[in-house]
């Protein structure tokens, strides 16, 4: 037979389109999905429907309107949607730079699919939870051994949790010295995430924000001329969004603690730092890491997931708790003194990420570890030397090497074509690949924000390369093919006007129909 | 045959051959990995091996997990009666299938283009949620039912320009912790006494407390303690009369029976979707909602995603995106609407799977069976010498046992339960120290009337012992 040719840079891509329903268009009366547990006749015989005790000011009166539906249209309609979902497990995910998409080990997903983890309660005798508290009290200590910090806990679901519980905890401390009220400023940068300033204003400060130095450093000379006694706490990420490392970090901290702050370290992503440099040295009294990032855990869809938060001795008094005790017998849940913050959520935090984290740090070992954040930095540095080569593609600040992510501008090239990041966006979806902007502000015109992290290989990183070279070649052949984009997504262009507009936003299927049905 | 080296790549790390690592330096023109990091200076850089247990292939993970999770001891192992805010309920296998599908699990910030999947599932929980609670708009999931009803609070301190909220006194202790947390230093609360025994809200301390800078009158149906208030609406009007929003706090699992708060003049609902589709997770199970009517007022004041649906530029094609996205922190860092990120998206998909399998039907006989077993459950105990209902108002799910007549404290009879293979209820004597020794109890769907006759004859025999000792010291 003739010999099939396969030699396109690009994926021939298509995904999914099945044209799904709205769940409530799937509604049939008198289907249903699942029969609910009824109570055995000797209840009912003995406390009757159980449901006419029930004051009548408080009975419902009329069913909520919820679609009936056979069981296996359910699991259609769902598995259809997810099919439509481009999940990190279906491309390079090397586009959501800032937050890590690695393989997720398929061992560890199965493995937080037992009883043993699924079917505890959080509030269950420690008796019979030891080993659950094990899997947190032995990822704490590896946690501690990563970052230098004290102690660890698990609570926070997530970075930006994790970010107001170390707000809160500047704020019980400096409350407990009696200067809550003078210190109330805490200063961030510009590249750091958004939730770094946003949770410090929940705890009621006012934010000060460092603009970039000429080559993308935090300029310490801005910071010399901001601190001062109103000063409660300095929040960085290190390296910043941008993938650069602040070298002078350790004067930052210094400056920061002369003047009687406190130091948080935004490590939700710290991959390209594993085994090769950490919080305590650098000065950081706090730092978390995203176990949904560096350590892991999948995303999915956006959490549930784990902030892991460690902290110096001087503020283990501040920790939210209760915090996982061990005695060299029994693992014990402590409850906290009068300085703690409390919680922050409910229970302990999502078990069965810590679990996942611990499996994987336990597959690496030390050695591992430093090969991942090595392999991140390696990778990175590869994409970015070819994609600056890519027409209209720039890297702004800092000619030197980066770490585990770069933000990138195509300022040039949509000066030159007019093709814009959105439309890049858009049109990566063609060839089934994850590309995102970045968050505001745009400090960096037309910015990208690539991450490659450890987990794809040489061929991976061409494929994502492949994808914005025919892209940029596009933009200055035949703008429009990048414009109208995408064309091999499951949908076409979104028209969103409608979403900013209070009289048309359809946040719900109920408000769609009262919004568009015409009035009588 | 040629052999290979154990272990020179690991298996997660495909870029660690050694030949590849090469071509790829010399591309960059740099001679080491380790010279990538000459940036970071060398004061702070490690100079030894991280001190870690060494590492495990799959094989051996697998082995060493299994045997150390062999040390907890699950809900199907036992009899649990713990609530409290964790539910032990009834799930879909449809609802496990779903939420570990692979493209859900490991999605996360995918563009509407080629995430639509993700979009319209929760633009879907949304929607059967809002059926649920009735009310046109509901966001994204938050962390937990503590930080819904947070942001709630905060929400309406914005909408009134007011600073204190009134809370009940029948709040889970760990809720206010964390309510306590979130919403200080900007605002204050107070707690409004309950009526004991009659569990309902105390009207007069109620209007007592409420005031001309009340932003907020938060109340939960159930409450904390289980019981079912029936003064909804009079609570809505005094809360209401002093320019005050209602916020209502509510466990979804109870609307196939319970009037929905919207129905009693709420402004703003909140409550916990566990309840919904969600395994226990040792706590990992929780993620809160919000609703509210559709007007300005209220949606531009969520810091939450609230997903929209839209036309696209083909006829016949549905679209979804971020509906209002310039509230969030995302837009705006510090002058956004308290902080958004990562929540308990996964857990959203969940819920809508659970209502589209569960529908009204079902709902309904969710919320009445609950409630004949947990009536079954409590008469047999109050049956027991010495122990009684604590509060007198119809209970949903859960209710106070109150053991103060044993003579014995929770923590004796737990003891005596989990050598029987019971987790009791939730141990009140420290959160409510006023109702002495007193326990929640949890039943659901779940139990079977054996097992809750077993808990009947279990707490029987841990009250006898007691009155046996109390015989010998005699």
């Amino acid at each position: 037979m003739k010999r099939i040719v396969r030699n396109h840079k690009v994926r021939n891509f298509h995904q999914a389109k099945w044209d799904e329903p709205i769940i409530f268009e799937l509604h049939k009366p008198g289907e249903r999905g699942v029969e609910v547990p009824q109570a055995e006749a000797m209840i009912e015989s003995i406390v009757g429907d159980g449901i006419s005790r029930i004051p009548d000011t408080m009975k419902r009166t009329a069913l909520p309107a919820l679609p009936e539906i056979g069981q296996a249209k359910v699991l259609r309609h769902y598995l259809r949607l997810s099919q439509e979902t481009m999940g990190s497990d279906f491309n390079v995910e090397i586009g959501q730079g800032t937050c890590t998409m690695k393989y997720i080990p398929r061992i560890n997903e199965m493995m937080i699919r037992t009883p043993k983890i699924m079917d505890l309660h959080p509030l269950q005798d420690v008796s019979s939870s030891q080993g659950i508290l094990e899997v947190f009290y032995k990822l704490d200590l590896a946690m501690r051994e990563i970052s230098g910090m004290d102690k660890f806990t698990f609570q926070p679901s997530s970075g930006t949790q994790a970010l107001l519980a170390m707000a809160s905890i500047v704020r019980a401390y400096h409350d407990s010295r009696g200067e809550g009220e003078q210190r109330n400023e805490i200063i961030t940068t510009i590249f750091s995430h958004p939730s770094q300033a946003a949770t410090a204003v929940v705890k009621g400060y006012k934010i000060i924000t460092l603009y970039p130095d000429a080559d993308g450093f935090p300029d310490i000379e801005e910071l010399k001329k901001v601190i001062s006694p109103r000063t409660a706490g300095f929040v960085v990420a290190n390296p910043e969004d941008t993938g650069i490392y602040n070298p002078r970090i350790k004067e930052f901290t210094d400056l920061v603690h002369e003047a009687g702050g406190i130091c948080y370290y935004d490590q939700a992503n710290a991959n390209g730092l594993l085994g090769v440099t950490r919080a305590k040295e650098a000065g950081f009294d706090m730092c978390f890491f995203n176990l949904h990032k560096t350590f892991a855990a999948p995303h999915m869809c956006g959490g549930p997931a784990t902030g892991a938060l460690g902290v110096v001795d001087a503020l283990t008094p501040f920790l939210p708790g209760p915090i996982v005790e061990y005695d060299g017998e029994r693992y014990d849940l402590k409850e906290v003194g009068d300085l703690s913050i409390g919680k922050v959520r409910s229970f302990h935090g999502v078990a069965q990420t810590v679990l996942r984290s611990y499996a994987w740090v336990r597959s690496l070992g030390a050695e591992g570890l430093r090969q991942v954040a090595h392999t991140a930095v390696l990778n990175n540095n590869y994409l970015y030397h070819k994609i600056l080569k890519i027409r209209g593609a720039s890297a702004p600040y800092v000619k030197g090497n980066r770490l585990e992510q770069v933000r990138y501008s195509w300022e040039q090239m949509t000066e030159e074509t007019g093709v814009t990041t959105e439309d890049v966006t858009r049109r990566m979806c063609d060839f089934g690949l994850h590309y995102w902007t970045s968050h505001h502000p745009y400090v960096v015109p037309q910015p990208f924000t690539l991450e490659p992290t450890e987990s794809y290989s040489k061929e991976d990183l061409d494929e994502y390369i492949n994808a914005l070279q025919q892209i940029s070649d596009e933009a200055y052949s035949n703008p429009e093919i990048v414009k109208t984009a995408p064309t091999r997504s499951t949908v076409h262009r979104i028209e969103d006007s409608s979403f900013d507009d209070p009289k048309e936003w359809c946040i719900t299927w109920r408000a769609y129909l009262k919004k568009t049905t015409p009035n009588e | 045959m040629e052999t290979r080296r154990k272990a020179s790549v690991h298996p997660y790390i495909p870029n660690m051959i050694p030949e590849v690592q090469r071509q790829m330096l010399d591309e960059i023109g740099v001679e080491r990995i380790q010279d990538l990091y000459d940036i970071i200076p060398d004061a702070i850089k490690m100079d030894r091996l991280m001190d870690l247990p060494p590492a495990l292939s799959e094989f051996e993970l697998k082995r060493e997990i299994d045997k150390l999770l062999q040390k907890n001891k699950s809900a199907n192992e036992t009899i649990n009666f713990l609530g409290a805010g964790c539910w032990q309920h009834f799930i879909p296998a449809v609802c496990d299938e779903i939420n570990q599908r692979s493209e859900f699990v490991t999605a996360y910030a995918g563009e509407p283009y080629e995430d639509k999947g993700r979009f319209q599932s929760l633009f879907e929980y949304q929607s059967l949620v809002a059926e649920l609670v009735d009310m046109d708009v509901v966001n994204v999931p938050t962390f937990d039912w503590a930080q819904a009803a947070s942001t709630s609070l905060r929400m309406a301190s914005r909408i009134t320009g007011r600073t204190e909220v009134l809370l009940p006194a029948t709040i889970d202790r760990d809720k206010l912790m964390i309510i306590a947390n979130y919403i200080t230093p900007q605002l204050s609360y107070q707690l409004v006494a309950f009526n004991d025994p009659s569990g309902e809200l105390d009207l007069e301390d109620l209007k007592a407390k409420v005031g001309p800078n009340t932003a907020a009158v938060y109340f939960e149906n159930p409450t904390f303690l289980g019981t079912i208030e029936s003064q909804g609406q009079q609570i809505a009007d005094i809360a209401h009369a002093a320019g005050a929003l209602y916020v209502v706090g509510v466990d979804p699992s109870s609307l196939g029976v319970l009037k929905p708060p919207s129905q009693y003049g709420a402004d703003i609902i909140c409550g916990d979707l566990q309840p919904l589709g969600m395994h226990m997770n040792y706590g990992g199970g929780q993620a809160g909602f919000i609703a509210t009517r559709d007007e300005e007022k209220f949606v531009m004041e969520y810091p939450s995603r609230l997903f929209g649906i839209a036309p696209t530029i083909v006829e016949g094609e549905y679209g979804f995106g971020d509906v209002a996205y310039e509230r969030t922190s995302f837009a705006h860092r510090e002058t956004g609407k308290e902080s958004v990120g990562t929540q308990t998206a996964l857990w959203g998909i969940t819920a809508g799977v659970y209502l589209a399998l569960l529908g009204p039907y079902g709902m309904q006989e969710l919320g009445q069976t609950i409630m004949q077993k947990s009536q079954y459950a409590a008469d047999l105990l109050a049956a027991i010498d010495g122990v009684k209902i604590r509060l007198q108002s119809t209970f949903f799910k859960e209710f106070v046992v109150d053991f103060n007549g044993t003579g014995k404290t929770v923590r004796e009879i737990h003891q005596q339960l989990l050598a029987e293979g019971i987790q009791g209820g939730k141990d009140l004597s420290e959160d409510f120290p006023e109702l002495g020794q007193c326990a929640l109890y949890c039943v659901t769907e779940v139990h079977a009337q054996e097992e809750l006759e077993t808990l009947a004859a279990a707490i029987k025999t841990a009250c006898a012992i007691q009155v046996k000792e109390e015989v010998e010291s005699v």
